[in-house]
């Protein structure tokens, strides 16, 4: 499953990275928070969506990090160079993620920074869309609920594909198999 | 037709940007949906589809009452509006109650249809599209071209233009940096905006929830941000379910830009926190404008079925060469047609409607397994109706009906004809018919009908068993040398070929034209004549005459309400088949042999519109034609129109000159010295096209082709 999944996500322009622990992960991210140089300086924050991922002892952790917002303003959001939030699901044949974005802040940071960066728990994905509906209780359905599908694109002008339009240029899909666990 | 119209006919025909842009899009298109439906039984999902939104659309005020019901126990305010004004009047009112002074739009086609901008602005209150094509429409002062690419007729450096003078700077048609500088304007005014407006694709009643589809992401930020979102929706894009978005979600990206699936789906059920704590208001506008009497119409409840992919437009051999600015008004192309006939009334798509060439392409690709033609056939014929029949068709067409005095005149026309006829082909006509021969030459009337030839022919004797063969006027009186061949080879297969007199135009002609009476004269007294005579099968080498015969005699009855005449014309159709599928037959079954051996070299085959789209007839004739000796070699686009379309070419010869152009050019770049077809109107505009070009190219009806390789 995930490998269709990274398949097609990759073909609609995301990147798609597969950690086996949590703390591979971390440790992926802080990396990608330094090699990105987030700080203080106007349009290079790093704005975080609250999330179990972001648990104490990780958030304890990046805290020690220049530009970090925990609590997302739409302002910050507009300044940040990277937004990270948890996603619920994803769909493989279509290379899709599924987010019960209802919270506020899980779609500022995955709508208005440069790079949105989510966390993905690999056994979320199912194969399609009509699996995701039969499983998913359709009268409690999250008030905004969010797919997405590579970065933020467009092809108006000559049909010509460009990235990043309003949303994201890059959409980084970071997939940990054992949210949970210590390995 | 109008001048003014006619004349941004001939604009757009000679805008070359335009036919480029268009042109290539329509090939890569073919190319991208082909491969992305690839793995995808599309027969089996546009089924689906089409089950759950005709079951929509004959439950339509249950289920706009259930979604009511449920978005409002969510938290969102739902307001039915029946015209465009009630729909103005109540976002004005929203957005006055709120303060509002800025509002930022994601792309909806149903604010279009209701002209919101101007208005709105004219309060005012400043609007801005935030979909790069509808903010690149909006500052040129344009309308969209297109529904899906609302500025797909301009140019990189016509936007540059554009932006230049919105951000009053001499900007280059550097692509990335324009999209970066739309970015960059658009991005303050989603921060102040107090007021977000969007569409809805899909309308669930069993959960109240507005499904959004974009690629660049403004749809988001149109519902976020802002502390009020209107969400303005069509009744037709209601669903039952919300298992029902499944095959929406599958097949619009796959049809409207041939992805899998856009870059965003968002789905919002009830109102949500806005980022200063408090919640959304939310109001969902359920639009009606027509809506429900169309669901209540017998034939158009089924243009409710469309999800607005385009893919229409996308195949459409005219819309390719003039575009949405021509062919439509808000909504363009041919579901346009439709939409605008019921939308903006039927006076509105009087001269569109005209502009279909009824190919049938549009109705293959339809992920809403719509009838188009059909509809936009009975547009017009509810155009006819209420405007009447144009003093010049209707004298025409009181010929048509009277076998004996249209017969007459073709017969007299081969005299006449001939002061312009030189070998077979009239070139040149005077003043102004002139038009009709622009292009390609016309056949010259044959000097003897194939129904005074046929009865020379001497048919072995004693033969059992028996077709009625159907002629139709072109093989009858322009090309008989076709049924003769056709006799040949039944004669061939110990078939006796009966000729009944009493048959005459088979009211294709005058039925697209939407002159329905006229055409059903000409079914019953065709009915008369076939079915006067004992056989097995009732053959014509003509598609649209064999169509007409299987299919439109039923379809004209029954939209008249004739209904004591569909009986028989039900019996006719039984009995009907078209010349290369009863060959193909009689050759499988041994009973006609062709001969063997053959190296007859490369034939290219045109697939006619009939034929193939209606008939599903494709196989048979190169079947044949590779059994007799022939090698295939296919041509690019084998199965897009030739620009004949019946009268079309003589109604619109300036549109039907470059559709022939395209296919002379196809044909050509094959090398092969013979292009076969099944039609004898395709073989009229064809074969005169390549006497006009000159080219060395041989268009032959595959009768004659095969008639040429009978064993001895």
């Amino acid at each position: 499953m995930y490998e269709l999944f990274k398949v097609r996500a990759e073909r609609a322009g995301a990147e798609v990275h597969r950690f086996t622990t949590k703390a591979e992960a971390e440790s992926y991210v802080v990396g990608l928070l330094q090699q990105e140089q987030i700080s203080e300086e106007a349009g290079h924050l790093a704005v975080w969506a609250q999330s179990p991922f972001l648990d104490a002892s990780f958030k304890e952790r990046v805290s020690g990090l220049a530009g970090m917002r925990f609590t997302v303003s739409r302002e910050d959001a507009d300044n940040a160079w990277i937004g990270i939030s948890q996603v619920d699901g994803a769909l493989a044949e279509i290379g899709t993620l599924v987010q019960d974005a209802t919270a506020i802040d899980k779609r500022l940071v995955s709508m208005l920074p440069e790079i949105h960066l989510a966390i993905l728990d690999t056994t979320t994905i199912v194969a399609d869309m009509p699996t995701w509906i039969a499983q998913t209780d359709v009268q409690k359905l999250g008030g905004y609920m969010s797919m997405i599908t590579g970065p933020s694109r467009t092809a108006d002008i000559e049909r010509v594909l460009t990235i990043g339009v309003h949303g994201p240029r890059r959409l980084i899909i970071c997939c940990v198999d054992n949210m949970g666990g210590e390995a | 037709m109008e001048k003014q119209f006619r004349e941004s006919i001939g604009t757009a025909l000679d805008d070359a940007k335009l036919s480029a842009a268009l042109g290539k899009f329509s090939v890569d298109y073919k190319v991208n949906r082909a491969k992305i439906y690839e793995d995808t039984d599309f027969e089996a999902l546009r089924t689906e589809i089409a089950a759950s939104k005709s079951f929509a659309a004959a439950h339509m005020e249950e289920l706009a009452a259930q979604f009511t019901k449920n978005a409002e126990a969510r938290g969102a305010k739902v307001f039915r509006a029946n015209s465009p004004e009630a729909v103005r009047e109540y976002i004005l009112k929203v957005a006055k109650d709120n303060g509002v002074k800025t509002i930022v739009k994601s792309k909806s086609m149903a604010t279009e249809e209701v002209h919101l901008n101007p208005y709105l602005e004219k309060e005012g209150i400043e609007v801005a599209e935030t979909d790069l094509g509808e903010w690149i429409i909006q500052l040129a002062g344009q309308r969209p071209s297109h529904m899906v690419m609302p500025a797909i007729h301009l140019t990189r450096e016509d936007v540059a233009d554009i932006f230049s003078k919105e951000v009053e700077e001499r900007l280059t048609s550097d692509i990335p940096r324009l999209v970066k500088l739309a970015r960059e304007r658009l991005r303050p005014k989603f921060m102040r905006a107090e007021m977000g407006i969007s569409g809805g694709n899909i309308a669930v009643a069993e959960t109240g929830t507005v499904v959004l589809i974009t690629n660049e992401g403004n749809a988001r930020l149109t519902t976020t941000l802002p502390k009020v979102h209107v969400a303005v929706v069509g009744l037709e894009k209601l669903v039952a379910k919300f298992a029902d978005i499944a095959p929406i979600l599958k097949a619009l990206p796959r049809s409207a830009t041939a992805q899998l699936l856009t870059s965003y789906v968002t789905m919002i059920s009830g109102p949500t926190p806005t980022d200063d704590g408090a919640m959304k208001d939310l109001h969902i506008v359920l639009m009606d404008n027509q809506r429900t009497a169309m669901a209540h119409d017998p034939m158009f409840k089924e243009a409710l079925q469309c999800i607005r992919c385009a893919s229409c437009l996308n195949v459409c051999p005219i819309f390719r060469l003039v575009g949405g600015h021509v062919f439509g008004k808000v909504y363009t192309g041919a579901i346009g047609t439709i939409l605008t006939a019921w939308y903006e009334g039927l006076k509105q798509s009087e001269e569109i409607q005209g502009l279909c060439i009824m190919c049938g392409a549009c109705k293959d690709v339809c992920p809403g397994k719509i009838d188009i033609p059909n509809l936009i056939m009975e547009v017009r014929r509810r155009v006819v109706q209420s405007e009447g029949v144009p003093l010049l068709q209707k004298s025409i067409y009181q010929v048509v009906n009277n076998r004996k005095l249209f017969h007459g005149m073709l017969r007299a026309a081969s005299v006449a004809g001939k002061p312009f006829s030189k070998d077979g082909f009239i070139r040149h006509l005077p003043l102004f018919l002139s038009d009709l021969t622009e292009g390609r030459s016309l056949p010259a009337i044959a000097p003897k009908p194939l129904r005074d030839t046929i009865k020379k022919i001497e048919q072995p004797k004693g033969l059992q068993e028996k077709v009625v063969f159907y002629a139709g006027c072109l093989i009858d009186f322009a090309y008989p040398e076709m049924g003769e061949a056709l006799v040949k080879i039944f004669n061939k297969a110990g078939i006796e070929v009966l000729f009944p007199e009493g048959q005459t135009c088979c009211g294709a002609p005058a039925r697209y034209s939407g002159a329905y009476e006229v055409a059903a004269q000409n079914g019953r007294d065709n009915i008369e004549a076939l079915l006067a005579v004992e056989a097995d099968y009732v053959i014509s080498a003509c598609p649209t005459c064999t169509v007409a015969l299987n299919e439109e005699f039923i379809s004209t009855f029954k939209s008249l309400k004739q209904y004591q005449h569909v009986a028989r014309a039900e019996e006719l159709a039984a009995k009907v088949m078209d010349f290369s599928t009863l060959v193909k037959k009689l050759v499988d079954e041994g009973r006609l042999s062709l001969k063997e051996g053959q190296e007859l070299g490369k034939v290219t085959y045109h697939d006619s519109c009939h034929l193939k789209r209606t008939l599903r007839v494709d196989r048979q004739p190169r079947e044949l034609l590779q059994k007799a000796g022939y090698e295939i070699s296919e041509m690019f686009e084998c199965d897009v129109c030739c620009g004949m379309g019946g009268s079309y070419s003589v109604k619109l010869p300036e549109m039907s000159a470059p559709i022939l152009q395209r296919k002379l050019k196809n044909i050509k770049d094959t090398g092969a010295p013979v292009v076969a077809m099944d039609c004898p109107g395709c073989v009229m505009q064809i074969r005169g096209g390549m006497d006009k070009d000159g080219a060395a190219v041989q268009v032959r009806h595959t009768a004659e082709l095969i008639a040429e390789q009978l064993k001895d």
